[in-house]
């Protein structure tokens, strides 16, 4: 046995050291002190002050998250019934019309989530409507990122997370949508297979290991559920932690104003603010999203009936955001083209690999590509309003339209009978107006930009009408303008006049005139006070004209 | 920092944050108590509307139907539905009516940092790389590097091939057995692809379109039919002999203006089957490929690139219609290997 150590007569008594009793005036303080003690929560969790500017068009983003979310829960709800199965069954369930009809089990799922198990044609409804909320909030948050400048320094990298997460809730969406095997998905199946075999080279190869052999084999459903329920929102998942981690970290940019600056941000607080304002923000796009399951019917399957490879229905379309490849597939002439005894199938390889891959590459590249011709390499954290950068405003506005027309021509025999005019009309029609149009949308929203512009200076100038006629001593009839408001002021000429930067190159340089020029130049100090017409009648109320001495904002890096 | 800074002039001095009135609610007690009753109010709903989903996902047969406006609902759905989504959303509006009209109205300011790092520390974990390769000694041993990235890299490999065995290999001989090959074959019956009776070639009328498909596709269950039907599924047209072109080489593969083409389109292979009976045109719904059935099947609009192609057939010895043989070209999109400009073209015999 080990001899115990001599305990020192004069050693101190040790005293158990125990942190101060909080206050009993904090419940939370027992709870939050146990868990900070082990894992510093105090330190991770940091500022729940944090500042979030306040503004309608930042809740977009908020409704795509909420939307995943939604699809999540619902998505494990669907789960539990669905069998991602391309075997043959004879259908046996609640739905007598089908009694007999041989289907895959897929179909035949789909069929008892719809009729057998309660609740379920609900939950089923609200994740396909939550679907396309999701892909429709993705789009129209992109566009507002887009018009206000925010993909600018530092948030360029955020931007292309965005463009992945965009383009992944496309193939989320359509995996989706192929997995009931009903006969519009697998129309839209057999779509993709004529779309994977259009690749040159490798497209005969790239078919066969995706569907593993002849279309439709029995791989292809079970494989993709594996894509739509696992691989894919593993991906969402993890972009957009990101995502919202580059944002917190940025903090959210806001639009300028009185007192905002590059430099600080003004908001509500985190918490509890926010808290309450986007946790029930959640609670009500779910809500509504539950409505709309309950309310409104989403792709009856049992309508259509199980897949036929020898039938489809006229009007037959696939969900709404992969319009513009439908549309493109359609009015592309039929060109084909023949190599040392090959095949190159550019009327399904050019709109549909073709196009979506410009999309994405052109989106994921335009924030650098506006930085190079500008030259700008300073911080953006003050957004554009989309006048006063009327290029890229105009440039955003024909794509949108170019993305229009490629979306109308998905529904060009809609089109033509519902307008009564010649389907080939259309089409004809349609493969002028892909080109020609976001020209015309990209002249005329320049046109209209510049204009806003101008009555932006002459309102700062001129102030507003007042609808008050003043009759002068010699008889003449002058309406009295009202000055703006000090704060109106400052914002209409708050923003940056773009100049010309000095960049290296020639294109590069044009293009960086051609960027900046044509723009209407905000008033100056002196013509602000000069505007100030002695002779103008006085409105009660004219001593609260701004004080219009100019000075350097000191906002600037 | 950059040159803007001297261009971008304020014309108008920054009147700083804007004071924010004091909501009625901040001011007046009644209208803050009317608030919390509304909040409180929308918060006591919600039980109600949960014991009234409780009752309907019990109580409501599946079945049950609910007539509004003349559109069926289906009532076990449509009021499950109702109250779920109506608590939900009391549960937002309570959240945000409270944020709104009781929770702070001051905007606060919050300073930005610098999102860089300062450049002590970059130098400092640029130094902290630097100390470290030195350490693992690689810059004298270069090989272990290069042979640790060549070993990561080839480790790509075995993970890349592991997924050949996705699908077969369409070599020359399997595609010549899978997309170039149906099961039509000489003798082969056409039936009708709903009845599955054998069609007669005298009980066929001009300008009648039927669907149809070989008689073998019954024998098939399962996957196999699917593969098959996906590339035999065929249409039957029987047109007046005078009004059509049929070029020499084909004049035995119709019996009396009775054609017979495959009905899978060749853009992308959605089955087509809008029949224009005046002007033998068949349109694809799917992209509104036209095809031509009077002229050997030739596109005459849309973006398909090839011909439709033509199953030849006769009559057996009891007058009912029989493939002479399968299809002489693939049927569907084309694809890489195979040059597809031998096919049919307007104007060849």
């Amino acid at each position: 046995m080990a001899k115990p150590a001599q305990v020192s007569a004069e050693s101190p008594a040790l005293e158990t050291h125990t942190p101060p009793k909080p206050e009993a005036a904090n419940p939370l303080a027992g709870p939050a002190t146990w868990v900070d003690d082990r894992v510093g929560l105090a330190k991770v969790v940091g500022n729940i002050r944090k500042v979030f500017p306040e503004h309608w068009s930042f809740l977009l983003g908020e409704i795509a998250l909420y939307s995943f979310i939604i699809l999540l829960l619902t998505g494990v709800f669907l789960t539990i019934w669905f069998k991602p199965s391309m075997a043959e069954v004879e259908y046996a369930g609640t739905y007598e019309l089908m009694h007999g009809i041989p289907m895959s089990e897929a179909f035949a799922s789909a069929l008892a989530i719809s009729f057998d198990v309660r609740g379920g044609l609900l939950v089923r409804q609200i994740h396909h409507w939550s679907a396309m909320l999701f892909v429709a909030a993705i789009t129209v948050h992109m566009l507002r990122v887009f018009f206000t400048g925010a993909f600018r320094k530092p948030r360029e990298l955020n931007w292309i997370i965005g463009v992945g997460l965009f383009s992944m809730a496309l193939v989320e969406g359509f995996a989706g949508y192929s997995l009931p095997d009903d006969l519009l998905s697998g129309t839209g199946l057999r779509f993709v297979d004529g779309l994977i075999r259009s690749i040159p080279l490798v497209g005969t190869w790239a078919e066969f290991f995706v569907f593993g052999g002849e279309f439709p084999g029995e791989l292809v459903i079970p494989r993709l559920y594996m894509v739509h329920i696992l691989l894919i929102p593993g991906l969402l998942l993890g972009l957009i932690s990101a995502h919202m981690a580059l944002l917190v970290y940025h903090k959210h940019t806001q639009w300028p104003g009185p007192g905002r600056t590059q430099k600080n941000i003004q908001g509500y607080p985190l918490f509890p603010v926010y808290v309450a304002k986007a946790g029930g923000f959640f609670f009500i796009v779910f809500g509504i999203t539950i409505l709309m399951g309950a309310l409104m019917q989403i792709n009856p399957v049992w309508l259509f009936g199980p897949y036929n490879p020898a039938q489809v229905t006229a009007g037959s379309q696939p969900d709404w955001y992969m319009g513009f490849v439908e549309g493109a597939i359609r009015i592309i002439p039929n060109w084909e083209s023949h190599l040392w005894g090959t095949t190159w199938s550019w009327n399904i390889f050019l709109p549909g690999v073709g196009l979506m891959g410009l999309l994405f590459t052109g989106l994921a590249v335009y924030p650098f590509i506006e930085a190079w011709i500008t030259g700008d390499k300073s911080e953006h954290h003050l957004l554009d309003r989309p006048r006063n950068a009327p290029n890229r405003t105009a440039f955003g506005v024909a794509g949108m339209t170019a993305y229009g027309m490629f979306w109308l021509s998905g529904g060009n025999d809609i089109l033509a009978t519902q307008f009564h005019v010649s389907l080939n009309a259309v089409t004809y029609f349609m493969r002028v107006a892909v080109f020609v149009a976001p020209v015309l949308a990209f002249i005329i929203t320049k046109r209209i930009c510049l204009s806003l512009q101008r009555a932006d200076r002459e309102r700062v100038l001129h102030g507003s009408e007042s609808g008050v006629i003043v009759r002068n001593p010699e008889g003449g009839y002058t309406e009295a303008h009202v000055p703006v408001s000090h704060e109106e002021a400052f914002n209409l000429t708050r923003h940056p006049q773009l100049p010309a930067q000095e960049v290296k190159g020639k294109l590069r340089g044009r293009l960086s005139r051609w960027f900046a020029d044509g723009q209407v130049p905000k008033p100056t100090k002196a013509e602000i006070a000069g505007a100030h017409h002695p002779q103008s009648p006085a409105l009660p109320g004219e001593e609260d004209a701004p004080a219009l001495s100019g000075s350097q904002s000191e906002d600037q890096h | 920092m950059n040159h803007h800074a001297a261009v971008e002039e304020h014309p108008v001095t920054d009147p700083g944050i804007e004071q924010h009135p004091p909501r009625q609610s901040d001011v007046d007690p009644a209208v803050a108590d009317r608030a919390y009753r509304r909040i409180v109010g929308m918060l006591m709903a919600v039980p109600v509307l949960v014991v009234a989903f409780l009752v309907v996902y019990f109580a409501v047969p599946r079945d049950a139907e609910l007539i509004v406006f003349g559109a069926n609902l289906k009532m076990q759905t449509t009021l499950l539905g109702l109250s779920a989504g109506i608590a939900v959303l009391l549960v937002g509006m309570a959240a945000i009516v409270w944020a709104r009209s009781l929770m702070t109205d001051e905007e606060i300011v919050d300073d930005r940092h610098e999102l860089s790092s300062p450049p002590e520390v970059r130098e400092q974990v640029l130094a902290d790389i630097e100390q470290g390769i030195e350490e693992t000694g690689i810059r004298r041993r270069k090989l272990i590097g290069s042979g640790m990235a060549g070993a990561l890299g080839l480790l790509a490999l075995p993970a890349v091939v592991s997924l050949a065995d996705m699908g077969p290999w369409p070599t020359a001989d399997l595609r010549a057995q899978t997309i170039e090959k149906t099961v039509w074959a000489e003798a082969m019956q056409l039936v009708n692809d709903v009845n599955h009776l054998p069609l007669k070639a005298d009980e066929i009328q001009v300008g009648q379109l039927i669907n149809a498909q070989p008689k073998a596709l019954q024998d098939l269950h399962g996957t196999a039919y699917q593969q098959a039907k996906a590339k035999a599924a065929i249409i039957v047209v029987r047109m007046d002999p005078n009004t059509i072109r049929i070029p020499e080489s084909r004049r035995d593969w119709q019996v009396d203006g009775i054609l017979c083409y495959s009905k899978i389109c060749t853009h992308v292979g959605c089955p087509i089957s809008l029949w224009e009976q005046q002007t033998h045109h068949l349109l694809c719904p799917c992209h509104q490929s036209t095809f031509d059935l009077g002229n050997s099947g030739v596109v005459v609009f849309g973006p398909a690139a090839r011909s439709l192609p033509q199953l030849p057939i006769m009559v057996d010895k009891d007058g009912y219609l029989v493939a002479r043989s399968d299809f002489t070209v693939p049927v569907g999109p084309s694809y890489f290997e195979r040059d597809s400009s031998k096919d049919f073209q307007d104007g060849d015999r």
